[in-house]
């Protein structure tokens, strides 16, 4: 156990090293990188003091070096546009996003578990034909879309509710919705197939040999078994939806991290932008190696495995 | 039910299969929304009634030709700067088409052939491609693109080329695993054994027995790459305006959809809507057709 916790905690590193060197020379070979981390229509003398401040004057392997230090140190540089450490930035947007993430992701369970078992259970008919059309629908139609056509039918049409900004519950639901849409989609699929797989094993037959009812096979035998899938999904995807939630935040003008990239792009801030994308990159290795190990834990068979 | 009546007929009569048998299975839905998009992207300048990137300002935000104040001069009615509406969809077709098709292809090419070198060759080519498969597949896609395109700065042939940077890498992955299966089989052995090179392998044995993989992700990846076309064009770190992208119009559009001027975002994503699902509903049909492998994907 101890061997495989530390294999996945050197793959999480290599691939956290490679990611940081990803970015680092993505940065500087398109172009020289002071022009990026200098504020617009900067003077000859300011680029000069930022090649001397970052050490760009330096040979690359002793910038990458300083790039590592920093980020370890958890300074992702200085906003331009606030004035402030990008990472304070980011701390302060993170409720924010988490908050939308998990009523996205309880809605995004509530629509496609249940659908997604009453595929299952009657596959190859009407409801089957149903949830697939809804899966379908879910993969296709882009978040900014949703959220769009939900501000005309419940701000402008019906005015229920308020068409963007924080703060009350109710400016959550239609953000929520439209982030969540999709993940319902997919959680519906999973659950679809991974039911399908346990209602086709042996002591799901056993169950039924007994005489259980089909209910009861159902909710205690079946359900149960095909719930742990598309709960690990579900895990992943929360730290997804945190990170991917750009569009829909942009939208509906909701103050999360997603708003902080948007703005970061608007305003040219650079730090902020690639502060946001190193910290998405963490958190999804982070996850990651936290769903390996958890399985592991379940299964000797992956512990076990070369 | 449909799929035991097909396995029924495949057992007893292999050999009836023919092309004509297949054709009539085609899904004909989403052929004809990609035929008609393909055919309007091509003759946009025959079809298109008005230049979708210079407007009259004295005729903003007309609304559809069946709407009070609306004419069929413009049909379905014109955007913030007076440009007609439909011009810019039938353009915008373009962009997508364009955005789209090269950008999946550049990633599957760069993705296939990698996968091919990481799988074949194995060793420490294999780790390294890998690993920065591995360490790309950790960025959500969005953002990096968001990223890329924050560096190089907004275009359209800039957009194709980030998109091919981010998308490669699910290419790679798969290819990678069937060519390991690959490399064990009879004929590539057979292969090895009659002397030819490594190259040759690669390219003679191992890269026909993939392409059906990466064809059908491909068409699978369509529908992605549009919607994430779509959304960085959306960020504005798309497309750069005057030009027409479906994505574009919908974020200019978003100022007026508050007031009502609802054709401004609706049309367009449509528009969009659309094809990603007729790119989806190709890409299953072919996967379930293509490669029996991938259903589970």
């Amino acid at each position: 156990m101890k061997q495989f916790v530390t294999r996945r905690l050197g793959y999480s590193l290599i691939s956290l090293l490679v990611l940081s060197l990803t970015i680092f020379l993505f940065v500087r070979v398109t172009g020289d990188p002071a022009s990026l981390l200098v504020e617009p229509g900067a003077s000859e003398a300011d680029i000069a003091a930022i090649h001397q401040k970052f050490g760009l004057d330096k040979p690359l392997w002793v910038q990458y070096g300083l790039f590592m230090g920093s980020l370890m140190r958890g300074d992702f540089g200085q906003s331009f546009y606030y004035q402030t450490p990008v990472f304070e930035l980011y701390l302060d947007r993170l409720p924010n996003s988490l908050l939308l993430a998990l009523v996205a992701m309880a809605f995004s369970l509530v629509v496609g578990i249940p659908t997604g078992i009453l595929s299952a259970v009657r596959v190859g008919h009407f409801w089957d034909n149903v949830g697939k059309m809804f899966a379908l629908l879910g993969l296709s139609l882009p978040s900014f879309f949703v959220g769009l056509l939900m501000i005309l039918l419940f701000s402008v049409y019906l005015g229920w509710l308020p068409s963007s900004g924080s703060g009350t519950p109710l400016h959550l639901i239609m953000p929520a919705f439209a982030l969540g849409w999709y993940f319902a989609a997919a959680h519906m699929r999973l659950t679809r197939s991974s039911m399908l797989e346990v209602l086709g094993s042996e002591y799901v037959k056993l169950a039924r040999l007994k005489g259980l009812p089909p209910s009861m096979v159902i909710a205690k035998h079946a359900f149960k078994n095909a719930l742990i899938p598309v709960l690990t999904l579900a895990g992943i995807n929360l730290v997804l939806m945190i990170n991917v939630a750009v569009v829909v935040e942009t939208v509906f003008a909701w103050p999360g991290i997603g708003r902080l990239l948007y703005e970061g792009i608007s305003f040219r801030d650079f730090p902020v932008v690639q502060g946001v994308v190193i910290m998405g990159g963490v958190m999804i290795v982070a996850v990651n190696f936290a769903v390996d190990v958890v399985y592991a834990v379940i299964d000797p068979r992956i512990r076990l495995e070369k | 039910m449909s799929i035991t009546t097909e396995t029924i007929a495949l057992t007893s009569q292999p050999q009836q299969r023919s092309s004509a048998a297949r054709l009539s299975d085609l899904p004909m839905i989403p052929i004809i929304i990609l035929g008609v998009i393909t055919f309007v992207a091509i003759f946009a300048d025959f079809l298109a009634p008005h230049n979708p990137e210079v407007g009259a300002l004295t005729a903003r935000f007309r609304p559809p030709f069946w709407q009070n104040g609306g004419s069929w001069d413009h049909i379905l009615g014109t955007d913030q700067l007076g440009r007609d509406v439909l011009s810019r969809l039938i353009f915008g077709a373009r962009v997508s088409m364009v955005v789209g098709f090269t950008a999946v292809i550049f990633a599957g090419v760069i993705g296939t052939c990698l996968g091919i070198l990481a799988g074949y060759i194995g060793g420490w080519v294999d780790q390294v491609i890998m690993r920065v498969v591995d360490a790309w597949l950790a960025l959500p896609a969005l953002t990096f693109a968001i990223f890329l395109a924050a560096i190089v700065g907004p275009s359209m042939w800039n957009i194709v080329i980030i998109l091919g940077a981010v998308y490669w890498t699910r290419y790679a992955r798969i290819v990678r695993g069937e060519v390991l299966s690959l490399k064990e089989r009879e004929f590539v052995r057979l292969a090895v054994v009659a002397g030819c090179s490594k190259m040759t392998i690669m390219r003679r044995h191992i890269l026909p027995n993939v392409v059906n993989s990466a064809i059908v992700l491909a068409t699978l990846m369509l529908g992605v790459v549009i919607v994430t076309e779509a959304s960085l064009s959306f960020l504005g770190v798309g497309v750069p305006p005057p030009q027409p992208a479906w994505g574009l119009m919908l974020s200019d559009g978003k100022q007026g959809l508050m007031v009502g001027y609802w054709w401004l975002t609706v049309f367009p994503g449509c528009c969009i809507m659309l094809m990603v699902l007729s790119a989806n509903l190709l890409g299953d049909w072919l996967r379930v057709k293509l490669d029996p492998q991938l259903r589970q994907l």
